[in-house]
């Protein structure tokens, strides 16, 4: 099926967000708003303006009441969904590089960056899903890691551990109520890009500058599989229903002026998550995808590209009659 | 002070009214090297007063000394007289040392049993092995079927610029700073080491017996005390010199030469400054037997092995001469009919009045067998047909107005009486020009004069043949083709490739991939219709921004690769078979090298090459089966290997669900609550009125 572009943004997309239902389709760029769409025809509600600097992250609530964005502007931002008005700020040092609820959206992440003598910190707050509540300003848990910054965090089921990205390539489990560093493994050769969870938490993805993805369990930082590209990667994302993971990336940015759209490698790739094979590409983008949300029914998946441009697929029957031989002699019980 | 002292032998011996005149002559001579202290020319006489043959002379320096013995040592005075110089001090030493040396019986080596160079073709399936070179590994692989190729050896740093295969692939040759190393068997092992500082190329000879390195610096001895003397392999002769011809089974020098370079400058062509040296340095023969190059403007000079000497100990002096080629095979010279000899191709351009000349001389006879003169020549380029039955000279010629050029294919027929010569004219400039290996049918890409934007066409020929008398070339067909360049012919011919070569961005590498024998309804070509041939494209593939394409050498297969040394950002290499299906593609960042191993002749007689031909229904019958067989296994591995994937990956999920259940107890986090929930399709239909219209119907 045609996807749907989307050409909210002007500056390049940073970051997607489904809401629990997959109805609206939140969607964060550099230059400084927050769109939401629906997410079956395109059609834009609304912009949350605020901001004074590009946008990192963008979480909603699991019954769609609050967003919180985090940006460069050194700000968390708290927004009321349906009217776009802002309840409330959290300053920080640095810029914020990710924002994000636990399940139950009782608890808010936020990792800030390593600059100007303030080390990259994980910081959680104490969160109520109330549009009347003043929410708590002072952290309960912070985290930092002085070496080796974060690019990426979250929590996992039941709020149990939080999963860190590192630049270097490693991931950090910690305690999610003591902030205990349990566990650091090295993963990828390069940064950290995304870090997504398996829709139970029990797994999840993770993509770097190395080419790879890999999938990790989320008890014992195992890792289980590994997917292989030909170029950077910005961002993976597990399909529900399907076995499939997809990944989208491209030539960066700094050098993409110096190749063509042909060999930057713009395109959506799936791979079969158990076999690790490459068994798609969509194209479309012209310039590195930057980030990439399946629908959490697993009915279609959202990218956002470098080009400014979001594209919104839902998927055709073939999608969900592709197995392989092997999948269809033994179909899951 | 004993240093700067020569002793020079092999002087004339004179009476002693000439004893003067001599030493003035002797002297002039030797002060070309150094200036001679005043004292220090010594000419003992016997009692007579005649001289003794020889003469002492002392330089100021021992620099000017070595000069004197380097100039002048085998310096011919007169049809009688070589002097030799040497050193004083040597004459000393090795006059002293005579008595004391004691006879050593030498060390007996150890017998070691060398493993076969070429144990490789012994693979049942004839599969051909090739070498990857990226980033600082090299890699060599067997070139099986399927997702990845098979590695039989790779090394970090094995090399420091490139490697090459030799020709008929016993050894791979690796280049270093310090010299060129082969390596060679099973396991590659090293097998010859040549000691040459700063080598840069390589040729070997076609036999694989010689090998030729060039470095851009001249050979410089190193210190007598250094370590490194007892292996160095150089003599103070060789000093300044800077290709070395080398015998591969004894890794040691067989003659050096100074570069080609020198050799132009000393003809006074072109500018002074640094010149692309033209390589290989050197033409072998296809036997080892002879090896030349050319002076341009001047000579050629012919060396035979394994001595290196020149042939008849004297150049073949041609004036104006340009260009040369060896034939490949062989021909009867036309005084002894008994005799095979090898024949040299060379032409001549335009001057003194002379108009240009295509000249075919046999070689040790130096006799000329056939010379074409040819008009208005811009330049002749020589082509021979890989078993020397044809020389095809490819004549770019002036147009009247000498503005334009044109081309002239001038086909020389080496096999029939005289050689009788064929010319087919085309009004376009040939670019590129392939005969058929071992065959007599060619492709040639050609484009008229103008400039870019002007059509390329690509064209075949082949050779009428009616009742097994050869007819002409005939164009059998034409094609245009905008960005085709270069042409590959498979080693076993029928097959061949059309294709744009190059790094730059706007090469689009297009593979056009042709039959010349196919197996089909026959199409008839107007003109052609006696040329043994059925021409049809294949197919078409791409391989963006390609540098470099080679064919396997039994035929099989082709490997296009773009290369990081030819600019191209996309680098790796694909295999394609020869219908032009893609059979396996690698992305290979700073991907450098992709080489066939070559392998020799065929032991094959004609006979039973012809019998294989005839046959060749039931060995494909047997192949077909053997490939099935071996794909229902790879497959079978396949699907028992993703089986196992999935069961380990449903197993995993399973233990880990029942897990979590057990760890959350019932409780159904906020994300998750409403997903058992079926979505609620709700329908509403709203009516629109568009218009309202009344009419009144009567």
């Amino acid at each position: 099926m045609r996807p749907i572009l989307l050409k909210g943004h002007e500056r390049p997309l940073t970051k997607l967000k489904y809401n629990r239902e997959g109805d609206l389709l939140f969607t964060t760029a550099r230059d400084k708003i927050v769109n939401v769409y629906y997410s079956h025809n395109g059609e834009r509600l609304g912009t949350y303006m605020g901001h004074q600097g590009a946008l990192w992250d963008v979480d909603v609530d699991p019954t769609s009441t609050l967003l919180v964005t985090g940006a460069a502007d050194n700000t968390v931002k708290l927004w009321e969904v349906s009217t776009g008005r802002c309840l409330q700020t959290w300053e920080f040092n640095t810029a914020v590089k990710v924002s994000t609820f636990n399940e139950d959206a009782d608890r808010l992440l936020v990792v800030t960056e390593a600059r100007m003598g303030f080390q990259g910190t994980i910081h959680v707050y104490p969160f109520v899903i109330d549009l009347e509540a003043k929410q708590a300003t002072e952290p309960i848990l912070t985290i930092t890691s002085p070496e080796n910054k974060f690019t990426k965090a979250g929590f996992s089921y039941l709020s149990k551990y939080i999963i860190a990205g590192h630049a270097d390539g490693s991931v950090s489990q910690y305690d999610g109520k003591t902030g205990e560093l349990l566990k650091n493994v090295p993963v990828h050769d390069k940064e950290i890009t995304d870090l997504q969870f398996a829709p139970d938490m029990t797994y999840f993805i993770t993509t770097s500058k190395d080419k790879t993805a890999r999938i990790l369990d989320t008890k014992n930082l195992k890792i289980m599989k590994t997917y292989t590209a030909d170029a950077p990667l910005n961002t993976g994302a597990i399909t529900p229903k399907k076995d499939f993971i997809i990944l989208g990336g491209g030539q960066d940015a700094k050098d993409v002026t110096t190749t063509t759209s042909r060999q930057g490698k713009f395109e959506a790739r799936f791979y079969h998550k158990i076999f690790e094979d490459e068994i798609g590409r969509l194209k479309g983008h012209f310039g590195p995808l930057n980030h990439i949300v399946v629908h959490p029914a697993g009915t279609g998946f959202a990218s956002g590209g470098e080009d400014g441009y979001v594209r919104v697929h839902h998927f055709d029957k073939s999608y969900y009659d592709f197995l392989y031989d092997v999948e269809r002699m033994r179909p899951e019980n | 002070m004993l240093d700067t002292i020569v002793v020079v032998d092999g002087a004339p011996i004179v009476s002693e009214k000439k004893v003067d005149a001599l030493s003035k002559v002797l002297k002039k001579l030797f002060s070309e090297a150094g200036r001679i202290r005043d004292d220090t020319f010594y000419m003992p006489l016997n009692e007579e007063g005649k001289s003794k043959g020889y003469v002492f002379i002392g330089f100021e320096t021992p620099e000017q000394a070595d000069r004197a013995i380097r100039g002048l040592n085998n310096k011919r005075l007169d049809a009688k007289h070589t002097l030799l110089v040497n050193r004083f001090t040597d004459i000393e030493r090795y006059g002293e040392d005579d008595e004391e040396e004691v006879y050593e019986e030498p060390v007996e080596e150890e017998y070691h049993e060398q493993e076969y160079l070429r144990d490789w073709l012994k693979e049942p399936n004839c599969v051909d092995q090739f070498v990857l070179h990226r980033n600082e590994t090299v890699g060599v692989y067997w070139n099986r079927r399927g997702e990845h190729p098979e590695t039989i050896v790779s090394r970090e740093k094995w090399t420091e610029t490139y490697v090459a295969w030799s020709p008929l692939g016993s050894y791979l040759c690796s280049v270093h700073r310090q010299g060129v190393q082969l390596w060679g068997s099973n396991a590659y092992e090293r097998k010859q080491r040549f000691m040459h500082p700063g080598v840069q190329l390589l040729d070997f000879s076609p036999c694989e017996n010689y090998i030729v390195t060039w470095s851009p610096e001249p050979i410089q001895m190193i210190p007598e005390d250094s370590p490194m003397r007892a292996q160095f392999p150089f003599t103070p002769a060789d000093e300044g010199k800077q290709i070395v011809v080398w015998n591969v089974k004894t890794g040691l020098p067989v003659r050096t030469f100074s570069a080609a370079v020198a050799a132009e400058n000393e003809a006074g062509a072109g500018p002074a400054g640094p010149k692309k040296i033209s390589w290989p340095a050197f033409k072998w023969t296809s036997d080892d037997k002879y090896l030349a190059r050319c002076v341009q403007g001047q000579q050629i000079f012919v060396y035979e092995t394994p001595g290196m000497g020149l042939v008849d100990k004297k150049s073949i002096k041609i004036d104006g001469v340009v260009d040369f080629e060896w034939s490949p095979a062989t021909m009867s010279s036309g005084t002894s009919k008994k005799t095979e000899e090898h024949v040299l191709s060379f032409w001549t351009p335009e001057m003194n009045n002379q108009s240009a000349r295509v000249t075919l001389m046999t070689i040790p006879s130096k006799e000329v067998v056939r010379t074409r003169n040819l008009f208005n020549v811009a330049d002749c380029r020589l082509h021979w047909q890989s078993q020397g039955d044809f020389l095809c000279v490819k004549v770019v010629r002036f147009t009247k107005t000498k503005k334009a050029t044109f081309t002239n294919l001038e086909f020389f027929r080496l096999r029939e009486k005289n050689i009788p010569i064929e010319v087919v004219e085309l009004k376009d400039t040939v670019m590129n020009f392939a005969w058929e290996p071992a065959g007599d049918r060619l492709v040639i890409i050609s484009t008229s004069d103008a400039p870019a934007a002007a059509p390329t066409f690509v064209s075949f020929y082949g050779l009428e043949r009616s009742k097994g008398v050869n007819g002409q070339f005939r164009q059998v067909a034409s094609v245009e083709r905008k960005s085709s360049n270069s042409i590959f012919w498979s080693p076993k011919g029928r097959f061949v490739v059309v294709a744009s070569v190059g790094g730059t961005s706007n090469n689009t590498g297009e593979l056009d991939f042709w039959d010349f024998d196919f197996e089909g309804e026959r199409k008839e070509v107007a003109g052609a219709e006696d040329v043994p041939a059925n021409l049809v494209l294949m197919s078409t593939g791409q391989h963006y921004q390609l540098t470099d394409i080679a064919w396997d050498p039994t035929g099989r297969f082709v490997a296009t690769s773009s290369s990081t040394w030819g600019r191209a950002l996309e680098t790796g290499y694909r295999v394609w078979d020869l219908k032009g299906t893609l059979v396996r593609e690698e992305h290979l960042e700073r991907f450098k090298q992709f080489l066939w191993r070559p392998r020799p002749p065929t032991l094959l007689s004609k006979e039973q090459m012809r019998e294989v031909r005839k046959n060749l229904r039931e060995y494909s019958k047997v192949f077909e089966q053997e490939d099935l067989a071996e794909e229902s296994q790879a497959s079978k591995e396949l699907i028992a290997q993703r089986i196992r994937l999935l069961e380990e990956w449903r197993a995993w999920r399973k233990a880990v669900v029942a897990e979590l259940e057990a760890e959350r107890g019932g409780v159904v986090p906020l994300a998750q609550r409403g997903s058992e929930k079926e979505d609620e399709v709700i329908e509403r239909i709203v009516e629109d009125i568009v218009s309202e219209k009344e009419e009144i119907i009567e």
